[in-house]
């Protein structure tokens, strides 16, 4: 075979030109300058799974926080940009969403998700990639002490404030006998575990646990289990059936008698009041995060926050009013959103290098007054169990509509702290 | 609440599964017999039945009762033509190998589940009743639409029992089941009668599915439980034998709801699955099936 000269490469040529590339690529390329490269933010989406009706709204808000946080100038002077993954409402699969986007994506922080046993699957691994993880949970596991220093939750109250702030309230007005009926995971047992301690601490009992698997789709089989001399039935459900259950539990009772009803809105999150099989809703009372209906009292940032976002004054969709918001937990994301602003600021957060200071910075807040990045109310963060503490509300559904009758104040939800993350190593 | 209202409460819960359990079974039981094939996508038709019931009463004009009698016509005619299609584009190909036919159902279980993702989405959606009915006892109040629901599964079971015992187009199918050659030998085109069965197997499912939908609600994710009550009823009852597959679905579905009320669901299932592993062991051709 004639080799042709000058045309095929000697294997030393080769070599050398490999080198030559291999070190050619390992010098940095032109540096960016940093005020302009933009920060990435992951999103730990429920983009599919028993929790898509929340990751719906989810996005929604914080795509609308974002463009109003861009078109303020972003964070220091830099936009910012939100990637969002899905995670299926799977904890397995939130690890691996949380590994994608700290180490694929180059996120600088991680939020969003919102179901407690994503948040509790997937927070360990943020906590062994060392980036900061703020859940959009209303879990009590962030203050109880089982996460790590990097997850906080700085944009939502957890369940534990929110029944004891309840407790008085339905012992008061509804009755001091109850039944509680709760979805049978983290979150359920939560509500279990700190309303049974809260109501027996305001002279009442609850006389009976019915714990349901967040999976189930048919609830009759459940309802027999209430006592007859329950003078609360005291529920919170999520899920794709929780209309179901409402349902169900409406014709199980029919125009028969029925003990008074306390219900926690997630079980009628996305869901039309006015649906329906619901009319025996009427008059019962909801704990509300946010309220739904635009009160009479609403303030400006809450009217800027729900028009941004593209909510009626009903809670639905304006391009579709039947798409019902779940406007009691999406103003997290946006709370969120622009605490973690806060925090970068406060930091001087340059890189991931600054995510431990940027940590430290959202620790050493305190008191966050209502404004357009706090329109669900005034808050209170804890820097030692990484929560904050706010608002709750409780409404009456009156003519197929929620309209709060009762405000509870920050003190209201306070308990003992249970862990302080300020002492514990990164 | 008293331990008789209780049991009957039990009862109505039970009955209301056992219908639905019994139609969606008795489709698997029928692909099974005549074609000896199992079909891992038969919850997927009930899903596809569910979210296909949705779409026609969403755009259907006029009270809930017409959408959903549209609904009761349209939907097993459009399942049962997808899984015709399966079968003559899929199964045939394969000739039936009872490994391969598993794999390919379990890819076209994905396939369904996947595209009820993308073109529904990922919420559970309500589906309105055809009428309102509220029957008040005097413990607790039921809805009168469950108990219609036994009545229309009882109409269409019978339906299927005249189909297979009456008529020529259920005695081809018998024939098939008892000896394929032969019948082929007799002049049937069996492949015509296998796509007919694979499509009357799933037109059940989707008539079951449209019959729970106003109770539950349409989500992509429901095809699961079905499936997997359909091959316990199944397995128990005998492949092959209809007669076993409704007596199964009886006490399956009776058990399940006795269970399920006066203890949990859980132990309910655990029972139910643990009637099957017995039923393996000490008897494993089932209640009503042929001796291997």
């Amino acid at each position: 075979m004639t080799k042709l000269i000058g045309m095929t490469p000697s294997r030393r040529s080769l070599l050398k030109g490999m080198a030559a590339t291999a070190s050619a690529l390992a010098l940095p390329g032109f540096v960016q300058a940093q005020s302009s490269a933009p920060i990435k933010l992951g999103f730990q989406l429920h983009r599919t799974g028993i929790g898509a009706a929340y990751g719906r709204w989810y996005e929604r808000t914080t795509q609308a926080a974002l463009k109003v946080m861009n078109d303020q100038g972003g964070i220091n002077g830099r936009p910012v940009e939100v990637i969002f993954e899905d995670d299926g409402t799977d904890p397995k699969r939130g690890a691996e969403v949380v590994e994608k986007l700290a180490s694929q994506a180059g996120c600088d922080a991680i939020f969003g998700p919102l179901f407690s046993h994503v948040v509790i699957g997937s927070a360990p691994r943020a906590g062994e990639l060392q980036v900061p993880y703020l859940v959009c949970s209303e879990g009590f596991h962030v203050a109880s002490g089982k996460l790590n220093r990097w997850t906080m939750q700085p944009g939502i109250t957890d369940v534990r404030a929110q029944v004891t702030a309840m407790a008085p309230w339905v012992s008061q007005n509804l009755g001091k006998k109850v039944t509680m009926v709760f979805p049978d995971y983290a979150f359920g047992h939560d509500h279990r575990d700190y309303f049974t301690a809260a109501i027996a601490a305001q002279g009442g009992e609850v006389i009976k646990h019915i714990a349901i698997p967040p999976t189930e789709t048919s609830f009759t089989r459940y309802l027999p289990q209430i006592p007859k001399e329950t003078e609360v039935l005291y529920h919170v459900m999520v899920g794709p059936a929780v209309l179901t259950f409402v349902k169900e539990l409406g014709e199980f009772y029919g125009t028969g008698a029925r003990p008074e009803i306390f219900g926690f809105i997630d079980s009628l999150e996305a869901v039309d009041t006015a649906s329906p099989g619901l009319e025996f809703l009427e008059g019962t009372h909801f704990w509300e995060g946010d309220c739904r209906v635009k009160q009479a009292d609403a303030s400006e940032h809450e009217t800027f926050y729900r028009a941004a976002v593209g909510v009626d004054d009903n809670g639905a969709s304006i391009s579709d009013g039947k798409d019902v918001a779940t406007y009691a937990h999406m103003f997290s994301c946006w709370e969120t959103l622009f605490m973690i602003k806060a925090g970068m600021e406060a930091a001087g957060y340059q890189s991931t290098a600054d995510r431990q200071k940027f940590v430290e910075a959202i620790e050493a807040m305190t008191t966050i007054p209502a404004s357009q990045a706090h329109p669900q109310g005034d808050k209170v963060f804890n820097g030692k169990t990484h929560q904050v503490f706010g608002h709750q509300f409780i409404s009456k559904v009156e003519g197929g509509k929620l309209m709060r009758v009762h405000t509870t104040s920050i003190e209201d939800g306070m308990y003992p702290d249970a862990v302080d993350y300020t002492t514990m190593s990164f | 609440m008293d331990f008789g209202p209780f049991l009957l409460l039990a009862l109505m819960e039970g009955m209301v599964m056992a219908a639905v359990l019994a139609l969606t079974a008795v489709g698997l039981s029928l692909v099974f017999g005549v074609m000896r094939v199992v079909n891992v996508a038969h919850g997927e038709f009930f899903m596809l039945g569910a979210v296909i019931a949705w779409f026609v009463t969403y755009y259907m004009p006029g009270p809930p009762a017409v959408g959903f009698a549209v609904a009761l016509v349209v939907c097993p005619l459009i399942v049962g033509g997808i899984a015709a299609l399966s079968d003559t584009l899929i199964l045939k190909r394969l000739k039936y190998d009872p490994e391969a036919t598993i794999v390919a159902t379990i890819g076209l279980s994905y396939i369904f589940q996947q595209a009820a993702l993308t073109f529904y989405g990922p919420d559970a959606r309500p589906v309105l009743a055809p009428f309102d009915l509220r029957i008040q006892l005097p413990w607790f109040g039921y809805s009168g639409y469950k108990i219609a629901v036994v009545f229309a599964a009882l109409a269409v079971l019978l339906a299927v029992w005249v189909l297979m015992t009456r008529t020529r187009a259920g005695l081809i199918m018998r024939a098939t089941q008892l000896d394929r050659n032969t019948a082929r030998a007799f002049g049937i085109n069996v492949d015509r009668v296998y796509a007919a069965v694979f499509a009357l197997g799933a037109g059940l499912a989707a008539v079951a599915a449209v019959l729970i939908v106003p109770i539950q609600q349409a989500h992509y994710l429901m095809g699961h439980d079905p499936l997997l009550l359909s091959f316990i009823v199944v397995i128990i009852g005998g492949l092959g034998s209809l007669r076993g597959t409704l007596v199964a679905a009886l006490v399956i579905g009776l058990s399940d709801g006795v269970i399920s009320v006066f203890f949990s669901p859980t132990l309910a299932k655990i029972m139910a699955t643990l009637l099957v592993a017995m039923v393996l062991v000490f008897r494993p051709q089932g209640l009503f099936g042929a001796k291997p």
